[in-house]
């Protein structure tokens, strides 16, 4: 800025904060239903006032320096406006949870049917990943089930292996017992709650 | 011979599939016209596999289409004529803790969001021009006025 540019002070400021603020591109954002039969929200500011976003459709339309446009948009045309972003989202990903023959390693054979749906997912997929994540019950400590869940789901990643996924396609997490299926008090012995849920993706 | 050269063409496959770094936070999975990730002064063509990261710049050319799926489970798809900034991202797979901004400079976004974004209603912010978008979950559409 020059010394001029200074001397006109706030002002001067002010108004070039303005115009560079009504200069912005406009933006859309519409609310779709989700495909679980819910529909989330998203908030929508612009500096000076916010609006949500919590049904099927709303739209809200910022333009810098105006207030926040609402209305409700039609699905014909989010086809028309979207048509080609929405065919380019990737595909969802898909989970499994697999269960395990008491004290052993040994699956299930309903999750033994599960594997083979995750084998045959994995080459359907674009650069399919799998996540394999375990779980455990409310026995033992926090810290001490954030390892066990840990090395459910390396367990489980050194089975697949074998039946022909590649090693830098699966990827493990523990969750310890922060997810369970059925709550329960703490240290209660809940077997569906040992478990390793699988996400192909 | 045949299976030889299937067993070949795998090895290949393999030598050539990109190497998995901490670093990377999602992969493309849909690619379509012209698409680019510009990473720095580096600009990479983006096939399907490309692994993305944090401060990479997507961009799509005019008959151009890309969709992404994040380490969260977050999809994400830009339009043709779009420019994104992945400015910032974290995901504790434990926890689920984390924290997602991207920036729309231009076209246009179908979200779907994922773990991050359900853990914790202020996570995830997609910003636009003139706009800031908390993402409270799941679906939606943006559009930045002025591409076309």
């Amino acid at each position: 800025m020059t010394r001029a540019g200074l001397r006109h002070g706030a002002g001067s400021i002010l108004l070039a904060l303005l115009a560079a603020c009504a200069s912005k591109p406009p933006a859309t954002v519409i609310l779709l239903p989700g495909q679980d039969g819910t529909t989330g929200a998203v908030v929508v500011s612009d500096g000076e006032s916010r609006t949500v976003l919590d049904t099927p459709y709303a739209t809200a339309r910022a333009s810098g320096g105006q207030s926040i446009a609402r209305r409700t948009a039609s699905e014909q045309e989010v086809k028309k406006d979207f048509g080609t972003t929405l065919a380019s989202l990737p595909p969802r990903p898909s989970k499994y949870t697999l269960y395990f023959l008491l004290g052993t390693d040994q699956f299930t054979d309903e999750t033994q049917k599960q594997v083979r749906q995750v084998l045959v997912e994995v080459a359907e997929r674009p650069a399919a990943e799998v996540v394999v994540i375990g779980h455990t019950d409310r026995v033992g400590t926090e810290l001490r089930n954030d390892q066990l869940s840990l090395q459910r789901a390396q367990r489980v990643k050194t089975l697949l292996i074998p039946l022909g996924i590649p090693e830098n396609r699966i990827v493990t997490a523990g969750r310890g017992e922060r997810e369970p299926v059925v709550p329960t008090a703490d240290n209660v012995d809940e077997a569906k709650n040992r478990r390793v849920e699988i996400n192909v993706r | 011979m045949k299976r030889l050269s299937v067993t070949l063409l795998a090895f290949v496959a393999m030598l050539m599939a990109p190497v998995a770094s901490a670093d990377d936070i999602g992969q493309v999975k849909v690619t379509s016209g012209a698409v680019h990730i510009q990473r720095g002064a580096e600009r990479l063509p983006a096939l399907v596999g490309t692994r993305v990261r944090v401060s990479d710049t997507v961009v799509t050319g005019d008959d151009g289409s890309v969709g992404i799926t994040f380490t969260d489970n977050t999809l994400l798809s830009a339009g043709p004529r779009s420019t994104l900034v992945l400015e910032q991202y974290a995901f504790n797979s434990t926890t689920h803790d984390g924290k997602f901004n991207a920036r729309l400079d231009r076209g246009s976004l179908a979200v779907v969001s994922g773990k991050i974004a359900k853990q914790a209603p202020d996570a995830m912010v997609i910003k636009t021009p003139s706009s800031l978008l908390g993402v409270r979950g799941t679906e939606f559409l943006v559009k930045v006025e002025g591409a076309e």
